[in-house]
């Protein structure tokens, strides 16, 4: 491997001297590329999170809480709330935003609340409650998510969600959560994600939905109270933002096709992830970045974009029509065994393939934890053999999951118990039956880590904007652990989020807008010109097949494996391929009623910003780190090789302009109760 | 294999709607039943017409948000499954597939496929939850629900808000959805002290929205892609009973 060693500086590390003086004397502009000499991006001043206290960790969020300016009961009925997003984090936040006194006005892009992406979460959701005394704390959890996050995380947010996590609980219990419990009548918990504790609380395999059903009952008692207005089937176009506030978004209602302004004292953003930028995720179709995107364009940095989580376990894609991946549970490694044939282009069926022609790749190359190595491992493992020409199934992209011995070994009436309705999913889809012959399973993109900036308050740089959930990049640093983004949703949406919004809003109310202020009315005109543009093309090439083919590039060159040339590449590609889109693209109809074809134009539009930047931040980033694998930077075994001495900080990109290069904000990460080190799982 | 499909196509609420037949060549068995229709809609808008809207959002059978009547069934000739979770292989080469929106008073058409169920949100405001404000709530282990309670809530607590049920209704009744609800929080200790108001007012919003009453015809249990039973509709029935006697009084002896 001739790639730069650990700590070696790749040629577009942003301390590189080859660019010209900025503000700090020390602005830097990549080299020239070969696509034609463009500027990646360029350095601007580093940026702290002010809000987060200093001083003993198990106490910061506590005197937080309490040095937070109130709003009383009185003021709080004067101060509108405009929350995007009813999933998990939104849908907790306005409920109790509602209850709390606020005027509340939520929106969802659904034609109900209830079908938020959240409600397809299966797993679970970890709390460091230690029911079953097996030495959990709140002290592991924090521990266990700063590692798994691969110490590219903030301490203090970290230990804040583990304290949190245990209130959830007990809050979605008096909801009627129905959690899965033991005879005794006690909450059950399993274990998750390599974690060596059991702290995963679970409803089935629809952890999500119950959750989401519990928020979103709540949020229903307040809109049957008048304290929240409901806007189903709405989606947010533009941010607002006067006076470097953030006072308002644009909205698109998506029965009739108006477009409408909404005005607020704050505005919350609970827009969910960006893995959909691949097109084929395991996402909803219609999760997006545009929300998030639009805050960006208006000034709110966005950080850490390129890390994104692919998760081992999904059934392959069957063929070129394929809309979207589904997930099968990561608890089926635990019985199934990882294998391909050790002949590239061995097609025979996989139970005439003798044991000794098998390659049992995960247990041969991890022979401690086997078919249980984490997700990224297992994933990037998963690509590997089918690279080396060895996959299975018609596409070649997918290796086996064979519960063959377990079945031997526990009869076919426990592995019944135990994945009943994942195998019937998986025979519904694919029409195989997973008791007769292997699963064919194949990595796929699951959650995104990046997201918008915040602070410990959770507010974007820009005031009054704030962003919870998937949407912002707080808490899981370069991986997430699995079973914790529920947790965050929720953390954030009921209580942190709750606590730290009445410190800004305290000041309010602020001066009332109409739709003539001319910041109004410019954000307005800039969400009418784009759908015109959009609708004026009436080109050769629908919407989808820019958007499968800006995955395709994506999921190539800034996926599993990332590396410089391969980055470059798809810059150039994404750049081409975006300007054939603006002038190709054909969307069919008019903006004045439902027209899903234009939705799905506008969000595949950011799609290709963002795809842009995610690529830039990991071209620039040349370490490798949880979620994202750098090629040039791994051990001499082939796992991912940080390099803290150059890139413990948080990237946070600006936006500058369309075709402008982002400047790159450096927010350094100090670690004072968890010592970095390097994970292995040999 | 090649199909012929006869789909509702309705402009807006006000456009009387009709079936338009359109042939879907190539289709693959591995193809989801919306993937097939991706197809048609790609074909469509390079064409210029209009593609088909409908409703999809997760595609694994769990937001409840895709719906259509496929060969006069709702969700389709296979038992216990969404639109989205439909595959073609269970459809053979030549035939002819029709498909409708879900039709209800109670939900009206926006577009072809595209109905408004907003209905069955405002029956959850009107009483579908338990009284739990952030912050109050006891520790999780105060209360101990017995683990087949806790199971049948989970049984019910399973639907998906799709209106499958509604659709398949001769009486357009919304029942099965709304005693899933009250099954599922009057399964709980939790759910007990609004156990009477709950179903009062649900009951009340069902027949405001304009859903029809329930005659225990069981057509909706036989298309609800998660198995609510019929009997959570007996129970909503005993629980409504005892309510409005609660509340009426008891009868003078
Ligand atoms: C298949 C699957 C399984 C998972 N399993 C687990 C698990 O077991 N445990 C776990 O912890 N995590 C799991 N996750 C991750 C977790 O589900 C998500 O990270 C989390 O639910 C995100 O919640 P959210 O509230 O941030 O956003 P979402 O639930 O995605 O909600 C986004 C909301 O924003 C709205 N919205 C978006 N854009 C706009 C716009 N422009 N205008 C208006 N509204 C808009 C949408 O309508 C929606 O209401 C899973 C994820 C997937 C895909
Ligand atoms: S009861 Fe069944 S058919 Fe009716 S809405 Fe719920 S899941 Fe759909
Ligand atoms: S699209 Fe979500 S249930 Fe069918």
């Amino acid at each position: 491997m001739n790639s730069p060693r650990p700590g070696q500086r790749g040629e577009f590390a942003p301390t590189s001297t080859s660019g010209h003086h900025g503000p700090q004397g020390e602005v830097e502009t990549a080299p020239p590329n070969s696509s034609g000499g463009l500027d990646l991006f360029t350095l601007g001043e580093p940026i702290a999170d002010t809000k987060a206290p200093d001083g003993p960790i198990e106490t910061r969020w506590q005197r937080r809480r309490f040095d937070a300016k109130l709003v009383n009961p009185a003021n709080r009925r004067k101060l509108t709330v405009i929350v995007v997003g009813t999933g998990l984090a939104g849908g907790s936040a306005a409920a109790t935003l509602g209850e709390q006194g606020y005027r509340v006005r939520s929106y969802c892009y659904q034609d109900s609340p209830r079908r938020a992406h959240s409600i397809a979460a299966q797993g679970g959701i970890n709390a460091a409650k230690n029911y079953r005394n097996d030495g959990d704390s709140i002290q592991r959890l924090f521990y266990d998510t700063v590692k798994g996050g691969d110490f590219r995380s903030r301490e203090s947010n970290v230990r804040r969600l583990a304290e949190v996590s245990v209130e959830i609980i007990d809050q979605a219990v008096a909801q009627g959560v129905p959690f899965a419990r033991e005879y005794g009548g006690l909450l059950d918990t399993r274990s998750f994600g390599g974690a060596q504790v059991q702290r995963t609380f679970y409803a089935r395999g629809q952890t999500g939905q119950q959750l989401l059903l519990g928020a979103y009952q709540a949020l229903e008692r307040q809109i049957g109270q008048g304290r929240v207005e409901m806007h189903s089937r709405h989606e947010m176009l533009e941010l607002i933002v006067v006076d470097g506030r953030a006072r308002g978004i644009v909205v698109r209602d998506l029965v009739t096709g108006e477009i409408g302004c909404d005005f607020a004292d704050a505005v919350v953003l609970a827009s969910g992830g960006y893995g959909n930028v691949f097109y084929l995720s395991t996402n909803a179709k219609g999760c997006n970045v545009t929300a998030t995107w639009r805050a960006h364009r208006k000034g709110a940095l966005f950080a850490n974009p390129c890390y994104t989580q692919i998760h081992p376990t999904c059934i392959p894609v069957s063929g070129d029509h394929q809309s979207k991946l589904t997930l099968m549970s990561e608890s089926l490694r635990n019985d199934g065994r990882v294998w391909v044939p050790k002949a590239a282009g061995d097609d025979r069926p996989p139970r005439q393939i003798p044991e000794d022609e098998r390659d049992y790749f995960l247990e041969r190359m991890y022979p401690s934890f086997g078919n249980l190595v984490p997700r990224d491992i297992a994933s990037r493992a998963a690509k590997n053999v089918c690279d080396s020409g060895r996959g299975v199934g018609q596409t070649g992209l997918g290796v086996y999951l064979d519960f063959a011995d377990a079945i031997d070994r526990l009869g076919r009436s426990t592995i019944a118990d135990r994945y009943g309705n994942l195998f019937e999913m998986y025979q519904r889809i694919t029409g195989e039956d997973p008791y007769e012959v292997p699963m064919r399973i194949y990595p796929a993109v699951h959650y995104t880590m990046g997201g918008l900036w915040v602070d410990y308050d959770l507010q974007a740089t820009i005031p009054g904007l704030f962003v919870i959930g998937e949407a912002n990049f707080s808490d899981h640093g370069a991986n997430r652990l699995g079973a914790s983004a529920l947790m965050q949703g929720l953390a954030d949406g009921y209580f942190v989020l709750p606590s730290t919004i009445a410190d800004y809003l305290a000041a309010g109310p602020f001066e009332a807008l109409t739709d003539e202020h001319p910041e109004v009315v410019a954000a307005r005109d800039d969400v009418t010109d784009r759908l015109s543009r959009l609708l004026a093309c009436q080109g050769d090439r629908t919407v989808d097949s820019f958007h499968r083919e800006l995955g395709q590039i994506m999921w190539d060159h800034c996926g599993m494996e990332r590396t410089d040339a391969g980055l470059r590449k798809a810059l150039a590609e994404i750049r081409a391929l975006r300007d054939q889109f603006w002038q190709r693209v054909k969307v069919p109809g008019d903006g004045e009623g439902l027209n899903q074809a234009l939705e799905k134009a506008g969000r595949v539009a950011d799609f290709f910003e963002l795809a842009e930047l995610m690529c830039v931040d990991a071209l620039h980033r040349t370490e490798s780190a949880g979620g994202h694998f750098r090629a040039e930077s791994q051990t001499p075994e082939g796992e991912a090789q940080r390099d803290d001495d150059h890139f413990s900080y948080v990237a946070a990109w600006e936006f500058t302009g369309a075709d402008q290069p982002p400047v790159l904000h450096r927010e350094d990460l100090h670690f004072e109760y968890v010592h970095p080190t390097q994970r292995s799982y040999k | 294999m090649n199909l012929t499909l006869r789909i509702w196509r309705q402009t807006g609420p006000d456009d009387p709607g009709r079936m338009v037949s359109y042939q879907v060549p190539d289709v693959s068995p591995d193809m989801s039943f919306l993937e097939m229709l991706d197809v048609l809609n790609d074909r469509l808008t390079l064409d210029g017409e209009a593609p088909v809207a409908f409703d999809h959002d997760c595609r694994e059978g769990i937001c409840g948000a895709c719906g259509m009547v496929i060969n006069g069934v709702a969700h389709g000739p296979e038992r216990a499954t969404t639109a989205c979770q439909l595959h073609m292989r269970h459809f053979r080469d030549g035939q002819t597939i029709d498909i409708e929106p879900w039709r209800a008073k109670a939900f009206p058409v926006i577009k072809d496929l595209v109905v408004d169920r907003s209905a069955f949100d405002r029956i959850v405001a009107a009483g579908g939850y338990i009284t739990a404000p952030t912050g109050a709530a006891p520790e999780a282990h105060a209360q101990l629900v017995r683990k087949s309670d806790a199971d049948a809530a989970f049984e019910s607590a399973a639907c998906i808000g799709c209106g499958a049920c509604v659709a398949a209704c001769p009486n357009g009744s919304a029942m099965l959805f709304t005693a899933a609800k009250v099954s599922h929080l009057s399964l709980l200790p939790q759910g007990q002290p609004e156990r009477s108001t709950r179903v009062v007012g649900m009951i009340d919003a069902h027949d405001a929205e304009g859903f029809g009453g329930c005659t225990n015809i069981g057509e909706c249990t036989a298309v609800c892609p998660k198995g609510i039973p019929l009997t959570s509709i007996g129970r909503l029935n005993r629980d409504y009973l005892k309510a409005t006697r609660d509340r009426d009084g008891a009868p003078a002896t």
